[in-house]
């Protein structure tokens, strides 16, 4: 039985967070009436010249710091020529030659917590195409229409080495890449609307083989969960045709994921030779250091770096400590907790487990958080000063979650104070002695497992909130005939 | 370089230029002669010039990242042959 090994290569195009688009004032935003976003220079229309945003150029650079990479002082625009109706002068504007951002690295945290190095070949800029919408309504029947609204955002295209073996490797470094842009602020990210799209070049080659087998592109990636199953679809598939004495063809397909199945773009075959040159209506870009050094001036702590200070100045593990720094946000939120609180384990408890449950159920994000930093800390700070026990903490949590105000609000109108006051305790634990008779002869007999009997009663007649710590203590003394 | 009638063809697809077939001969003789001055070009020694992308000596000026160009799309659909819906039509594409 041949051993395969899958070799992936991902090409991902982020949208950057411009307002007008890469080479028009047009706006950007997202969800407007079809075509009224598109003006003429983005219809490549006679006589119009494409202009440089230099918003795109600075987050471009942003990034490619981001990854360790060498920013170009000069690069290039080229022409990619190929005819669809979405495209409408002919050719995108794109670099080839001469990329903006050369070779970076960032590194994959994989599930045995392994950390994992994968090279990003380089990074360019280029503009987005229109879309097409396919009704059978429209004219009558026999037409496909076209919105210009997206053509000439701007993009980021951001080429991966071949260098993950594994569809969970591949997935580890898309959220990576989908982490940093969000991080840094250069795009938003956002899948369901196309600022984050994701192509994946595969192939298989028997283990221990050096040469890579035959690669195809598989198009069409919006979510992290169609990026694992196509790719797992794809493996098979080649290895299928390798097994069953075929050969793979390189070629285009697109995921299907009705079906969960690769199919072949028979439309996009001919359409590899994009005979690019160089863009006579663009000069080369040349970036002064002043421009790279303002542009990168205000990156914020890189996710990685926090991480390893989570894990060092709060002693956090690997694994909380990079889930805490999943985003931005909640690398922030954390923070300000902490900083309330003094205490970072606690802290981060509550937002990976209760507040992460919440948003889940929620499905928010945290900025949308109906529970602020400033109310978790001020919530875990009546639990260090034992105002309220853990167990009813939570019932705090969820109330303040549904907006009935801060811990101490909560605390104050629910009436969850627990009880701290042995005068208050005393009486109550020896009404419930008084009351059960046969129990406290079973205890004093040696019968031992009677005592959480009694606790329970205390409990119960608290509604939860005698301190249990002290209950123990009285109970204990009281069964032992003490005063 | 010579380019013969099937390199041509292909040429010319991917231009979606309707070359008559009569005229193909003549096109891949001319078009071969123009590599061959090209090629007659390499023998200069030019490894102390740096390519050249644009024949200006500039660079390329950027724009501040502002919107300025209104909605003007009844303006520019009334060069369409069909549009309905807001939307440019155009023959069935399929992928």
């Amino acid at each position: 039985m041949m051993q395969w090994e899958t070799v992936i290569g991902l090409e991902i195009h982020t949208q950057l967070a411009t307002r007008s688009k890469i080479f028009s004032g047009a706006p950007t935003a997202f969800g407007a009436e079809p075509n009224t976003q598109a003006c003429a220079i983005d219809l490549g229309l006679p006589g119009v010249l494409p202009v440089l945003n230099a918003e795109a150029v600075r987050l471009a650079v942003r990034f490619g710091k981001a990854i360790g990479a060498e920013i170009a002082r000069r690069s290039i625009f080229a022409r990619k020529n190929y005819f669809y109706p979405d495209l409408p002068k002919g050719y995108q504007i794109s670099q080839y030659e001469l990329p903006i951002v050369g070779e970076g690295r960032v590194e994959i945290v994989l599930d045995d917590a392994t950390v994992k190095s994968v090279g990003v070949t380089r990074a360019h800029l280029e503009e987005d195409a229109g879309k097409s919408l396919h009704d059978d309504k429209l004219g009558g029947g026999g037409y496909s229409g076209i919105d210009l609204n997206r053509a000439g955002t701007p993009l980021l295209e951001i080429v991966s080495e071949p260098d993950m073996r594994s569809p969970k490797e591949a997935v580890a470094y898309a959220r990576k890449i989908h982490q940093l842009v969000r991080w840094i602020g250069i795009s938003d990210g956002n899948m369901q609307e196309g600022s984050f799209r994701v192509d994946a070049n595969v192939s298989v080659r028997p283990r221990g083989q050096t040469l890579f087998g035959t690669r195809t592109e598989i198009k069409n990636l919006n979510s992290f969960r169609f990026i694992e199953r196509a790719i797992q679809f794809e493996v098979e598939r080649q290895i299928d045709v390798i097994e069953g004495g075929g050969t793979v063809v390189q070629e285009t397909r697109l995921y299907d994921p009705e079906r969960d199945e690769t199919r072949s773009m028979r439309s996009k075959e001919e359409a590899n030779d994009y005979r690019y040159f160089p863009d006579p209506d663009l000069l080369p870009l040349e970036l002064d250091v002043a421009f790279i050094v303002d542009a990168v001036a205000d990156l914020p702590e890189l996710p990685d770096a926090r991480r390893e200070r989570f894990h060092i100045q709060h002693g956090l593990g690997e694994y909380d400590a990079s889930l805490l720094t999943g985003s931005r946000d909640l690398a922030d939120y954390f923070e300000a907790v902490v900083a309330a609180t003094g205490e970072p384990k606690l802290a981060a408890n509550w937002v990976n487990g209760e507040l992460a449950a919440a948003l889940n159920r929620a499905d928010v994000e945290i900025a949308q958080s109906p529970v602020s930093a400033a109310m978790l800390a001020g919530l875990i700070r009546r639990i260090l000063d034992q105002t309220i026990s853990g167990k009813l903490a939570k019932q705090v949590f969820e109330a303040m979650w549904a907006g009935a105000g801060d811990a101490d609000q909560v605390i104050r109108a629910q009436g969850l104070r627990q009880i701290t006051d042995s005068g208050q305790l005393e009486p109550m634990i020896e009404a419930i002695i008084a009351a059960n008779p046969d129990q406290v002869s079973q205890y004093r007999a040696g019968k031992e497992k009677v005592f959480g009997f009694f606790v329970g009663q205390v409990m119960k007649e608290s509604k939860g909130k005698a301190n249990p710590r002290q209950v123990n203590e009285i109970l204990k003394r009281k069964l032992a005939g003490d005063p | 370089m010579s380019l013969d009638a099937s390199d041509i063809e292909k040429i010319a697809h991917l231009a979606r230029l309707a070359v008559a077939p009569e005229s193909i001969e003549r096109y891949a003789a001319d078009l071969s002669n123009i590599l061959e001055l090209v090629t007659r070009m390499d023998a200069v020694d030019t490894h102390a010039v740096e390519p050249m992308a644009h024949p200006l000596h500039m660079s390329q000026r950027l724009r501040p990242d502002r919107v300025t160009e209104p909605d003007r799309r009844t303006l520019l659909q009334a060069n369409a042959p069909l549009t309905e819906r807001g939307l440019y039509l155009v023959p069935k594409v399929i992928d």
